[in-house]
Protein backbone atom coordinates (compact mmCIF):
# COMPACT_ATOMS: atom_id res chain seq x y z
CA UNK A 1 0.00 0.00 0.00
CA UNK A 2 3.41 2.07 -0.79
CA UNK A 3 2.00 6.20 -1.02
CA UNK A 4 -1.02 5.52 0.75
CA UNK A 5 -2.20 6.60 4.07
CA UNK A 6 -4.69 4.86 5.90
CA UNK A 7 -7.20 6.91 8.11
CA UNK A 8 -6.15 6.47 11.58
CA UNK A 9 -3.66 3.88 10.74
CA UNK A 10 0.04 5.27 12.73
CA UNK A 11 2.67 4.77 10.63
CA UNK A 12 6.58 5.87 11.15
CA UNK A 13 7.36 9.33 10.30
CA UNK A 14 10.98 11.29 9.91
CA UNK A 15 11.01 14.22 12.60
CA UNK A 16 14.21 16.63 12.71
CA UNK A 17 15.68 17.69 15.80
CA UNK A 18 15.40 21.19 16.20
CA UNK A 19 17.05 22.00 20.20
CA UNK A 20 18.16 20.20 22.72
CA UNK A 21 17.67 21.23 26.03
CA UNK A 22 19.48 20.35 29.41
CA UNK A 23 16.76 20.18 32.11
CA UNK A 24 18.98 18.31 34.86
CA UNK A 25 22.18 16.47 34.81
CA UNK A 26 20.48 13.65 33.41
CA UNK A 27 17.77 14.64 31.83
CA UNK A 28 16.70 16.69 27.96
CA UNK A 29 14.17 17.98 26.43
CA UNK A 30 14.30 17.07 22.72
CA UNK A 31 12.65 19.50 20.12
CA UNK A 32 11.09 17.85 17.35
CA UNK A 33 10.00 19.29 13.82
CA UNK A 34 7.26 16.80 12.57
CA UNK A 35 5.71 17.72 9.19
CA UNK A 36 3.63 15.12 9.31
CA UNK A 37 2.03 15.37 12.73
CA UNK A 38 -1.26 14.78 13.16
CA UNK A 39 -1.33 17.11 16.53
CA UNK A 40 -1.96 15.72 19.85
CA UNK A 41 -3.80 15.69 23.40
CA UNK A 42 -2.42 16.25 26.54
CA UNK A 43 -1.03 13.24 28.06
CA UNK A 44 -0.36 11.19 24.65
CA UNK A 45 3.52 9.53 24.08
CA UNK A 46 4.93 8.55 20.76
CA UNK A 47 6.97 5.84 20.08
CA UNK A 48 10.90 6.44 18.92
CA UNK A 49 12.91 4.06 16.90
CA UNK A 50 16.55 4.08 16.22
CA UNK A 51 17.82 1.90 13.39
CA UNK A 52 22.26 1.32 13.21
CA UNK A 53 23.77 1.35 9.65
CA UNK A 54 23.79 -2.89 9.94
CA UNK A 55 19.51 -2.99 10.27
CA UNK A 56 19.56 -3.15 13.72
CA UNK A 57 16.67 -1.63 15.92
CA UNK A 58 15.69 -0.23 18.79
CA UNK A 59 12.42 1.18 20.02
CA UNK A 60 11.01 2.95 22.84
CA UNK A 61 8.00 4.75 23.96
CA UNK A 62 8.33 8.80 25.27
CA UNK A 63 5.59 10.85 26.47
CA UNK A 64 5.22 14.08 24.58
CA UNK A 65 6.35 17.01 26.66
CA UNK A 66 4.75 19.63 25.43
CA UNK A 67 0.84 21.26 24.98
CA UNK A 68 -1.30 20.62 22.53
CA UNK A 69 -1.36 23.01 19.49
CA UNK A 70 2.75 23.37 20.57
CA UNK A 71 5.58 21.93 18.24
CA UNK A 72 6.78 17.91 19.72
CA UNK A 73 8.83 18.10 22.35
CA UNK A 74 9.94 14.83 24.14
CA UNK A 75 11.78 14.68 27.55
CA UNK A 76 13.96 12.11 28.46
CA UNK A 77 15.80 10.82 31.67
CA UNK A 78 19.59 8.97 30.82
CA UNK A 79 19.76 5.71 32.26
CA UNK A 80 23.85 4.92 32.18
CA UNK A 81 23.13 0.96 31.30
CA UNK A 82 19.83 2.01 29.00
CA UNK A 83 20.24 1.44 24.94
CA UNK A 84 18.36 3.93 23.56
CA UNK A 85 17.95 6.92 26.74
CA UNK A 86 21.75 7.63 26.05
CA UNK A 87 21.91 8.02 22.25
CA UNK A 88 18.70 10.24 23.01
CA UNK A 89 20.42 12.73 25.40
CA UNK A 90 23.92 12.10 24.37
CA UNK A 91 24.71 11.42 21.28
CA UNK A 92 21.46 12.94 18.90
CA UNK A 93 22.53 16.78 17.88
CA UNK A 94 20.30 19.09 16.16
CA UNK A 95 19.57 18.88 12.55
CA UNK A 96 19.39 14.82 13.16
CA UNK A 97 16.63 12.72 11.51
CA UNK A 98 14.22 10.92 14.37
CA UNK A 99 12.25 8.28 13.17
CA UNK A 100 8.63 8.51 15.73
CA UNK A 101 5.38 7.14 15.51
CA UNK A 102 2.50 9.11 17.21
CA UNK A 103 0.70 10.26 18.55
CA UNK A 104 -0.16 7.15 21.16
CA UNK A 105 -2.87 6.73 23.70
CA UNK A 106 -6.37 8.13 24.48
CA UNK A 107 -6.65 6.87 27.87
CA UNK A 108 -3.94 8.84 30.08
CA UNK A 109 -5.13 11.60 28.60
CA UNK A 110 -6.86 15.15 29.57
CA UNK A 111 -8.82 16.54 27.27
CA UNK A 112 -8.87 20.34 28.54
CA UNK A 113 -12.63 19.04 29.91
CA UNK A 114 -13.34 22.41 31.99
CA UNK A 115 -15.78 21.23 34.75
CA UNK A 116 -14.49 21.31 37.53
CA UNK A 117 -13.61 18.15 38.91
CA UNK A 118 -9.98 18.99 39.93
CA UNK A 119 -6.91 16.62 38.81
CA UNK A 120 -4.44 14.83 41.08
CA UNK A 121 -1.12 14.77 39.56
CA UNK A 122 1.05 12.05 41.07
CA UNK A 123 4.55 11.88 39.35
CA UNK A 124 7.67 10.19 40.26
CA UNK A 125 10.75 11.09 38.02
CA UNK A 126 10.09 11.07 34.42
CA UNK A 127 6.72 9.80 34.75
CA UNK A 128 6.40 14.13 35.53
CA UNK A 129 6.44 14.53 31.69
CA UNK A 130 2.58 13.84 30.14
CA UNK A 131 1.92 15.56 33.48
CA UNK A 132 3.29 18.32 32.09
CA UNK A 133 1.68 18.86 28.94
CA UNK A 134 -1.38 18.87 30.94
CA UNK A 135 -0.44 21.69 33.27
CA UNK A 136 0.33 23.55 30.19
CA UNK A 137 -2.47 22.74 28.06
CA UNK A 138 -4.19 23.90 31.24
CA UNK A 139 -2.64 27.06 31.33
CA UNK A 140 -2.62 27.80 27.42
CA UNK A 141 -6.42 27.04 27.92
CA UNK A 142 -6.83 29.33 30.93
CA UNK A 143 -8.79 26.55 32.55
CA UNK A 144 -9.59 26.89 35.88
CA UNK A 145 -9.68 23.46 37.24
CA UNK A 146 -7.80 22.87 40.30
CA UNK A 147 -5.04 20.93 40.12
CA UNK A 148 -2.28 19.27 42.83
CA UNK A 149 1.10 18.15 41.42
CA UNK A 150 2.75 15.36 43.64
CA UNK A 151 5.76 15.07 42.44
CA UNK A 152 8.21 12.35 43.68
CA UNK A 153 12.17 13.29 42.93
CA UNK A 154 15.45 11.81 44.44
CA UNK A 155 16.49 15.69 45.21
CA UNK A 156 16.05 19.11 44.36
CA UNK A 157 18.39 18.62 41.31
CA UNK A 158 16.41 16.20 40.08
CA UNK A 159 13.20 18.10 39.58
CA UNK A 160 12.65 18.16 35.91
CA UNK A 161 10.94 21.55 34.95
CA UNK A 162 11.64 23.18 38.43
CA UNK A 163 11.62 27.02 36.93
CA UNK A 164 8.22 26.54 34.75
CA UNK A 165 6.47 24.49 38.15
CA UNK A 166 7.43 26.98 40.50
CA UNK A 167 5.94 29.96 38.34
CA UNK A 168 2.83 27.88 38.17
CA UNK A 169 -0.25 30.51 38.92
CA UNK A 170 -3.15 30.27 40.69
CA UNK A 171 -5.43 27.42 41.15
CA UNK A 172 -2.19 25.07 40.49
CA UNK A 173 -0.11 23.49 44.04
CA UNK A 174 3.14 21.96 42.87
CA UNK A 175 4.23 19.68 46.29
CA UNK A 176 7.53 17.96 45.89
CA UNK A 177 9.00 15.07 47.99
CA UNK A 178 12.67 14.45 47.98
CA UNK A 179 13.58 10.58 48.44
CA UNK A 180 17.02 10.74 48.66
CA UNK A 181 18.63 13.96 49.33
CA UNK A 182 17.37 17.47 50.88
CA UNK A 183 18.67 20.53 50.96
CA UNK A 184 19.44 22.34 54.37
CA UNK A 185 16.50 23.43 56.21
CA UNK A 186 14.33 21.32 53.63
CA UNK A 187 10.59 22.02 54.72
CA UNK A 188 9.04 19.80 52.20
CA UNK A 189 7.75 16.35 52.31
CA UNK A 190 10.72 13.40 52.11
CA UNK A 191 10.79 9.93 51.60
CA UNK A 192 8.24 7.42 49.18
CA UNK A 193 5.10 8.64 48.25
CA UNK A 194 2.66 6.49 50.91
CA UNK A 195 -0.25 6.07 51.74
CA UNK A 196 0.25 8.48 54.76
CA UNK A 197 1.45 10.91 52.58
CA UNK A 198 -1.82 10.76 49.99
CA UNK A 199 -4.13 11.19 52.59
CA UNK A 200 -2.61 14.71 53.74
CA UNK A 201 -1.37 15.98 49.97
CA UNK A 202 -4.49 14.35 47.84
CA UNK A 203 -7.68 15.53 47.37
CA UNK A 204 -10.42 13.99 49.96
CA UNK A 205 -12.24 10.98 47.73
CA UNK A 206 -15.80 13.49 48.30
CA UNK A 207 -13.91 16.04 45.94
CA UNK A 208 -14.20 13.48 42.91
CA UNK A 209 -10.89 14.68 41.37
CA UNK A 210 -9.32 12.63 38.72
CA UNK A 211 -5.80 10.92 39.17
CA UNK A 212 -3.08 10.40 36.88
CA UNK A 213 -0.58 8.79 38.23
CA UNK A 214 3.03 8.09 36.18
CA UNK A 215 6.53 7.07 36.24
CA UNK A 216 8.23 3.69 36.97
CA UNK A 217 6.03 0.87 37.69
CA UNK A 218 6.47 0.20 41.51
CA UNK A 219 6.19 3.71 42.12
CA UNK A 220 2.70 3.29 39.95
CA UNK A 221 1.50 -0.28 41.85
CA UNK A 222 2.11 1.81 45.49
CA UNK A 223 0.49 5.19 44.36
CA UNK A 224 -2.49 4.18 42.82
CA UNK A 225 -3.55 1.29 45.47
CA UNK A 226 -3.25 3.98 48.21
CA UNK A 227 -5.31 5.76 46.12
CA UNK A 228 -7.94 3.42 45.54
CA UNK A 229 -7.44 2.37 49.81
CA UNK A 230 -7.75 6.10 50.50
CA UNK A 231 -11.45 5.89 48.96
CA UNK A 232 -10.73 6.99 44.96
CA UNK A 233 -12.91 4.96 42.56
CA UNK A 234 -10.45 2.84 40.86
CA UNK A 235 -11.96 4.39 36.90
CA UNK A 236 -10.97 7.90 38.75
CA UNK A 237 -7.49 6.72 39.03
CA UNK A 238 -5.37 6.70 35.45
CA UNK A 239 -2.32 4.97 35.56
CA UNK A 240 0.76 4.75 32.79
CA UNK A 241 3.63 2.45 33.76
CA UNK A 242 7.31 3.78 32.70
CA UNK A 243 8.81 0.30 33.26
CA UNK A 244 11.25 -0.73 35.95
CA UNK A 245 13.41 2.47 35.09
CA UNK A 246 15.31 4.93 37.13
CA UNK A 247 14.50 6.73 40.35
CA UNK A 248 11.99 8.41 41.79
CA UNK B 1 9.09 -5.38 38.38
CA UNK B 2 9.62 -4.17 34.96
CA UNK B 3 6.35 -4.66 33.50
CA UNK B 4 4.46 -2.11 31.41
CA UNK B 5 1.04 -1.66 30.99
CA UNK B 6 -1.55 -1.08 27.82
CA UNK B 7 -0.37 2.15 26.98
CA UNK B 8 3.25 0.91 25.91
CA UNK B 9 1.23 -1.02 23.07
CA UNK B 10 -0.88 1.24 22.08
CA UNK B 11 1.21 2.66 18.78
CA UNK B 12 1.90 -0.78 17.90
CA UNK B 13 -2.10 -1.78 18.42
CA UNK B 14 -2.92 1.24 16.38
CA UNK B 15 -0.43 0.27 13.75
CA UNK B 16 -2.02 -3.41 13.36
CA UNK B 17 -5.86 -2.39 14.19
CA UNK B 18 -6.40 1.45 12.38
CA UNK B 19 -8.15 2.79 15.44
CA UNK B 20 -6.28 3.52 19.10
CA UNK B 21 -7.00 0.93 21.25
CA UNK B 22 -5.90 1.59 24.99
CA UNK B 23 -9.44 2.66 25.56
CA UNK B 24 -11.10 -0.56 24.27
CA UNK B 25 -12.67 -2.66 27.52
CA UNK B 26 -11.34 -6.00 26.89
CA UNK B 27 -12.87 -8.99 28.47
CA UNK B 28 -10.73 -11.64 29.63
CA UNK B 29 -11.72 -15.57 28.05
CA UNK B 30 -10.36 -17.08 31.19
CA UNK B 31 -11.58 -15.19 34.17
CA UNK B 32 -14.40 -13.01 32.88
CA UNK B 33 -12.71 -9.56 34.17
CA UNK B 34 -13.56 -6.88 31.92
CA UNK B 35 -10.79 -4.15 32.04
CA UNK B 36 -9.90 -0.80 30.01
CA UNK B 37 -6.65 -2.41 27.68
CA UNK B 38 -4.42 0.45 29.11
CA UNK B 39 -4.67 -0.97 32.48
CA UNK B 40 -3.70 -4.87 31.31
CA UNK B 41 -0.01 -6.32 32.28
CA UNK B 42 1.81 -5.67 29.39
CA UNK B 43 5.95 -7.35 28.87
CA UNK B 44 7.83 -6.11 25.73
CA UNK B 45 10.75 -7.89 26.94
CA UNK B 46 10.97 -11.05 24.63
CA UNK B 47 11.31 -12.12 21.31
CA UNK B 48 6.97 -10.87 20.98
CA UNK B 49 4.58 -8.26 22.72
CA UNK B 50 2.65 -10.18 25.41
CA UNK B 51 -0.89 -8.41 26.70
CA UNK B 52 -2.33 -10.54 30.09
CA UNK B 53 -5.16 -10.06 32.10
CA UNK B 54 -4.89 -7.78 35.01
CA UNK B 55 -6.83 -9.96 37.35
CA UNK B 56 -5.61 -13.56 36.87
CA UNK B 57 -2.47 -13.11 34.52
CA UNK B 58 -4.29 -15.19 31.15
CA UNK B 59 -2.10 -14.05 28.08
CA UNK B 60 -4.76 -11.85 26.42
CA UNK B 61 -2.63 -11.04 23.35
CA UNK B 62 0.18 -11.58 21.39
CA UNK B 63 1.93 -9.66 18.73
CA UNK B 64 4.98 -11.36 17.06
CA UNK B 65 6.51 -9.45 14.22
CA UNK B 66 8.06 -10.65 11.04
CA UNK B 67 10.22 -8.18 9.08
CA UNK B 68 7.23 -6.10 8.79
CA UNK B 69 4.22 -8.65 9.65
CA UNK B 70 2.29 -8.73 12.43
CA UNK B 71 1.06 -11.88 13.66
CA UNK B 72 -1.44 -11.53 16.13
CA UNK B 73 -3.16 -13.94 18.66
CA UNK B 74 -5.98 -12.74 20.64
CA UNK B 75 -7.31 -16.11 21.91
CA UNK B 76 -7.49 -15.02 25.33
CA UNK B 77 -9.85 -12.24 24.58
CA UNK B 78 -13.76 -12.87 24.94
CA UNK B 79 -14.67 -9.20 23.76
CA UNK B 80 -12.68 -6.53 22.55
CA UNK B 81 -14.62 -3.27 22.06
CA UNK B 82 -13.94 0.39 21.21
CA UNK B 83 -14.11 2.80 23.49
CA UNK B 84 -17.85 4.08 23.54
CA UNK B 85 -18.95 0.57 22.13
CA UNK B 86 -20.53 -2.03 23.88
CA UNK B 87 -20.25 -5.69 23.26
CA UNK C 1 13.30 3.07 4.35
CA UNK C 2 14.25 3.84 7.86
CA UNK C 3 16.79 6.59 7.98
CA UNK C 4 19.55 5.07 9.59
CA UNK C 5 20.22 6.83 13.30
CA UNK C 6 23.43 8.54 12.94
CA UNK C 7 25.87 7.70 15.76
CA UNK C 8 23.45 4.48 17.24
CA UNK C 9 25.13 1.08 17.77
CA UNK C 10 22.74 -0.26 20.21
CA UNK C 11 23.48 -1.94 23.00
CA UNK C 12 26.92 -3.75 21.46
CA UNK C 13 30.03 -4.15 21.83
CA UNK C 14 31.96 -6.63 19.52
CA UNK C 15 35.34 -7.27 19.76
CA UNK C 16 36.60 -9.02 16.57
CA UNK C 17 38.31 -11.98 17.94
CA UNK C 18 35.40 -13.19 19.28
CA UNK C 19 33.41 -12.88 15.83
CA UNK C 20 33.63 -16.62 15.01
CA UNK C 21 32.06 -17.25 18.17
CA UNK C 22 29.04 -14.86 17.78
CA UNK C 23 26.11 -16.46 15.39
CA UNK C 24 25.07 -13.90 12.58
CA UNK C 25 22.75 -11.14 13.43
CA UNK C 26 23.50 -10.67 16.95
CA UNK C 27 25.96 -8.92 19.12
CA UNK C 28 27.56 -9.57 22.26
CA UNK C 29 26.88 -8.29 25.25
CA UNK C 30 28.00 -8.03 28.71
CA UNK C 31 24.73 -7.94 30.48
CA UNK C 32 22.31 -10.38 30.77
CA UNK C 33 19.04 -9.00 29.80
CA UNK C 34 16.31 -10.26 31.16
CA UNK C 35 13.79 -11.93 28.94
CA UNK C 36 9.85 -12.24 29.88
CA UNK C 37 6.25 -12.63 28.79
CA UNK C 38 5.17 -12.36 31.88
CA UNK C 39 5.20 -12.13 35.78
CA UNK C 40 7.78 -13.48 37.97
CA UNK C 41 6.85 -16.88 39.57
CA UNK C 42 8.34 -17.50 42.76
CA UNK C 43 7.98 -20.76 43.77
CA UNK C 44 9.63 -22.05 47.54
CA UNK C 45 12.38 -24.26 47.21
CA UNK C 46 10.23 -26.53 49.33
CA UNK C 47 7.36 -26.55 47.26
CA UNK C 48 9.21 -27.17 43.87
CA UNK C 49 10.38 -30.67 41.97
CA UNK C 50 10.99 -31.50 38.95
CA UNK C 51 9.34 -34.06 37.08
CA UNK C 52 9.55 -36.05 34.06
CA UNK C 53 5.89 -37.23 31.86
CA UNK C 54 5.00 -39.16 29.64
CA UNK C 55 1.66 -39.67 28.09
CA UNK C 56 0.27 -37.44 31.35
CA UNK C 57 1.76 -39.39 33.69
CA UNK C 58 5.00 -38.31 35.90
CA UNK C 59 7.32 -41.24 35.59
CA UNK C 60 10.07 -39.54 37.88
CA UNK C 61 10.27 -37.00 40.24
CA UNK C 62 12.78 -35.24 42.32
CA UNK C 63 12.22 -32.73 45.16
CA UNK C 64 14.85 -29.27 45.36
CA UNK C 65 17.18 -31.70 47.98
CA UNK C 66 17.13 -34.74 45.32
CA UNK C 67 17.63 -32.86 42.14
CA UNK C 68 20.91 -31.37 44.18
CA UNK C 69 22.22 -34.54 45.37
CA UNK C 70 22.69 -35.45 41.87
CA UNK C 71 25.95 -34.97 40.11
CA UNK C 72 26.65 -31.49 39.21
CA UNK C 73 28.70 -30.10 36.52
CA UNK C 74 30.18 -26.90 35.77
CA UNK C 75 29.65 -25.58 32.87
CA UNK C 76 30.88 -22.71 30.21
CA UNK C 77 28.54 -21.90 27.61
CA UNK C 78 28.33 -18.77 25.13
CA UNK C 79 24.32 -18.07 24.97
CA UNK C 80 22.77 -16.54 21.99
CA UNK C 81 18.85 -14.52 22.26
CA UNK C 82 16.78 -14.16 19.63
CA UNK C 83 16.24 -10.52 20.43
CA UNK C 84 19.89 -10.52 19.15
CA UNK C 85 22.17 -10.12 22.01
CA UNK C 86 24.52 -12.85 22.50
CA UNK C 87 26.38 -13.42 26.17
CA UNK C 88 29.68 -15.34 25.89
CA UNK C 89 31.44 -17.75 28.51
CA UNK C 90 28.70 -17.59 31.30
CA UNK C 91 29.14 -20.11 34.10
CA UNK C 92 26.67 -22.24 35.66
CA UNK C 93 26.03 -25.05 38.16
CA UNK C 94 23.18 -27.40 36.81
CA UNK C 95 22.81 -31.44 36.51
CA UNK C 96 22.58 -32.76 33.17
CA UNK C 97 19.51 -33.70 31.37
CA UNK C 98 21.41 -37.02 30.47
CA UNK C 99 21.46 -37.78 34.12
CA UNK C 100 17.77 -37.01 34.36
CA UNK C 101 16.67 -39.42 31.54
CA UNK C 102 18.85 -42.05 32.83
CA UNK C 103 16.35 -42.62 35.22
CA UNK C 104 13.84 -43.40 32.86
CA UNK C 105 12.64 -45.98 30.59
CA UNK C 106 11.11 -44.30 27.41
CA UNK C 107 11.57 -44.22 23.66
CA UNK C 108 10.29 -40.78 23.04
CA UNK C 109 11.87 -38.71 20.53
CA UNK C 110 10.88 -34.86 21.21
CA UNK C 111 10.26 -33.00 25.05
CA UNK C 112 8.16 -30.52 25.49
CA UNK C 113 9.44 -28.59 28.78
CA UNK C 114 7.27 -27.10 31.17
CA UNK C 115 7.25 -24.22 33.56
CA UNK C 116 5.99 -22.45 36.67
CA UNK C 117 3.76 -19.54 35.18
CA UNK C 118 2.65 -21.67 32.25
CA UNK C 119 5.65 -21.13 29.48
CA UNK C 120 6.54 -23.99 27.53
CA UNK C 121 9.02 -24.95 24.32
CA UNK C 122 9.62 -28.04 22.80
CA UNK C 123 13.07 -29.78 21.84
CA UNK C 124 14.46 -32.42 19.76
CA UNK C 125 15.49 -35.38 22.45
CA UNK C 126 18.82 -35.64 20.44
CA UNK C 127 19.11 -31.96 21.28
CA UNK C 128 18.66 -32.36 25.41
CA UNK C 129 20.90 -35.56 25.18
CA UNK C 130 24.80 -35.94 25.30
CA UNK C 131 26.22 -33.57 26.94
CA UNK C 132 24.14 -30.39 25.33
CA UNK C 133 21.64 -29.64 27.85
CA UNK C 134 21.13 -29.49 31.74
CA UNK C 135 18.63 -27.88 34.50
CA UNK C 136 20.79 -25.17 35.69
CA UNK C 137 20.36 -23.24 39.13
CA UNK C 138 23.81 -21.21 39.92
CA UNK C 139 24.53 -18.22 37.88
CA UNK C 140 27.93 -17.09 38.11
CA UNK C 141 28.76 -18.35 41.15
CA UNK C 142 25.44 -17.53 42.75
CA UNK C 143 21.48 -19.00 43.03
CA UNK C 144 20.08 -18.34 39.79
CA UNK C 145 18.06 -14.82 40.77
CA UNK C 146 14.13 -15.61 39.70
CA UNK C 147 14.21 -13.11 37.34
CA UNK C 148 16.85 -15.26 35.23
CA UNK C 149 14.82 -18.56 35.45
CA UNK C 150 15.51 -19.39 39.17
CA UNK C 151 15.06 -21.35 41.05
CA UNK C 152 16.29 -23.23 38.15
CA UNK C 153 16.00 -23.22 34.41
CA UNK C 154 16.83 -25.41 31.33
CA UNK C 155 20.21 -24.84 29.34
CA UNK C 156 20.71 -25.96 25.92
CA UNK C 157 23.28 -23.13 25.30
CA UNK C 158 23.48 -24.54 21.29
CA UNK C 159 20.25 -23.23 20.38
CA UNK C 160 18.65 -19.92 20.63
CA UNK C 161 17.95 -18.90 24.57
CA UNK C 162 13.78 -18.98 24.94
CA UNK C 163 14.41 -22.93 24.41
CA UNK C 164 16.30 -22.34 28.04
CA UNK C 165 12.98 -22.17 29.86
CA UNK C 166 12.89 -20.38 32.46
CA UNK C 167 11.19 -21.84 35.98
CA UNK C 168 11.69 -25.10 34.49
CA UNK C 169 9.42 -27.57 36.20
CA UNK C 170 9.88 -30.72 33.66
CA UNK C 171 9.83 -32.78 30.70
CA UNK C 172 7.05 -33.94 28.98
CA UNK C 173 8.35 -37.00 26.76
CA UNK C 174 6.67 -36.91 23.13
CA UNK C 175 6.94 -39.45 20.36
CA UNK C 176 5.80 -36.26 18.12
CA UNK C 177 6.54 -32.32 17.83
CA UNK C 178 4.87 -30.34 19.54
CA UNK C 179 4.71 -26.39 19.41
CA UNK C 180 5.65 -24.81 22.80
CA UNK C 181 4.61 -20.98 23.63
CA UNK C 182 7.08 -18.70 21.20
CA UNK C 183 6.86 -21.67 18.60
CA UNK C 184 3.01 -21.78 18.94
CA UNK C 185 3.16 -18.03 17.53
CA UNK C 186 5.58 -18.53 14.46
CA UNK C 187 8.99 -18.64 16.61
CA UNK C 188 11.08 -22.07 14.77
CA UNK C 189 10.48 -25.49 16.27
CA UNK C 190 13.85 -25.77 16.29
CA UNK C 191 15.68 -22.41 16.59
CA UNK C 192 19.50 -23.15 15.77
CA UNK C 193 21.45 -19.46 15.72
CA UNK C 194 24.28 -20.75 13.52
CA UNK C 195 21.21 -20.91 10.74
CA UNK C 196 19.36 -17.51 12.18
CA UNK C 197 16.45 -20.39 12.27
CA UNK C 198 14.32 -17.34 13.72
CA UNK C 199 10.54 -17.97 12.61
CA UNK C 200 9.24 -20.64 11.17
CA UNK C 201 10.60 -21.45 7.71
CA UNK C 202 13.36 -19.66 8.22
C1 LIG D 1 4.15 4.97 27.63
C2 LIG D 1 5.57 5.26 28.06
C3 LIG D 1 6.02 6.57 28.14
C4 LIG D 1 7.32 6.84 28.52
N1 LIG D 1 7.73 8.14 28.61
C5 LIG D 1 8.99 8.44 28.98
C6 LIG D 1 9.42 9.79 29.08
O1 LIG D 1 8.67 10.73 28.83
N2 LIG D 1 10.70 10.05 29.46
C7 LIG D 1 11.58 9.02 29.75
O2 LIG D 1 12.73 9.32 30.06
N3 LIG D 1 11.19 7.73 29.68
C8 LIG D 1 9.92 7.41 29.29
N4 LIG D 1 9.54 6.09 29.19
C9 LIG D 1 10.56 5.03 29.39
C10 LIG D 1 11.28 4.78 28.07
O3 LIG D 1 10.38 4.18 27.15
C11 LIG D 1 12.47 3.82 28.19
O4 LIG D 1 12.06 2.67 28.88
C12 LIG D 1 13.63 4.44 28.92
O5 LIG D 1 14.10 5.59 28.24
C13 LIG D 1 14.78 3.44 29.03
O6 LIG D 1 15.17 3.04 27.75
P1 LIG D 1 16.69 2.64 27.47
O7 LIG D 1 16.73 2.03 26.12
O8 LIG D 1 17.61 3.78 27.73
O9 LIG D 1 16.98 1.59 28.57
P2 LIG D 1 16.89 0.02 28.40
O10 LIG D 1 18.02 -0.43 27.56
O11 LIG D 1 15.53 -0.36 27.98
O12 LIG D 1 17.12 -0.34 29.89
C14 LIG D 1 16.26 0.15 30.93
C15 LIG D 1 16.72 -0.37 32.25
O13 LIG D 1 16.44 -1.72 32.33
C16 LIG D 1 17.61 -2.45 32.35
N5 LIG D 1 17.45 -3.43 31.28
C17 LIG D 1 17.59 -3.24 29.97
N6 LIG D 1 17.28 -4.33 29.29
C18 LIG D 1 16.95 -5.20 30.22
C19 LIG D 1 16.49 -6.49 30.15
N7 LIG D 1 16.31 -7.16 28.99
N8 LIG D 1 16.23 -7.09 31.30
C20 LIG D 1 16.37 -6.45 32.47
N9 LIG D 1 16.78 -5.23 32.59
C21 LIG D 1 17.05 -4.61 31.48
C22 LIG D 1 18.73 -1.54 32.02
O14 LIG D 1 19.88 -1.94 32.70
C23 LIG D 1 18.20 -0.23 32.46
O15 LIG D 1 18.40 -0.01 33.83
C24 LIG D 1 8.22 5.79 28.83
C25 LIG D 1 7.77 4.47 28.75
C26 LIG D 1 6.46 4.19 28.38
C27 LIG D 1 6.02 2.77 28.31
ZN1 LIG E 1 -8.58 -12.93 33.47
Amino acid sequence: MAGTAVRGRLTWQVSAVTALIDETASVKTIELQAPDWAGHLAGQHLDVRLTAEDGYRAERSYSIASAPGEPVALTVERLEDGEVSPYLTEELRPGDDLEIRGPVGGYFVWDGDDSVTPLMLIAGGSGVVPLRSILRHRSNLRSTVPVRLLYSARSLADVIYRDELDQEGAGVEVIYTLTRQQPQGWTGHRGRVDKSMLSEVAWPPDQQAIAYVCGPTPFVETVASSLVGLGYPAQRVKTERFGGIGGS
Amino acid sequence: MDDLDGNAMGGLMQEIFGVEMTTAIETCAHCGNAAVVAETAVYLRGPGAVMRCPTCTNILMVVVRRQDMHCVDMQGIASLSPAGQTA
Amino acid sequence: MSPISRGFHGRRREPAEQSSRVPPGQYVTQDFPVLSAGPTPRTALDNWSFSIRQSGNTSKSWTWSELQDLPVEDVTADIHCVTRWSKLDTRWRAVSVDTLLAQVEHNARYVLAFCDGGYTTNLPLADVTAGQAWVAFDYDGEPLAPEHGGPARLLVPHLYFWKSAKWVRGLELLDKDEPGFWETYGYNMYGDPWREQRYAGD
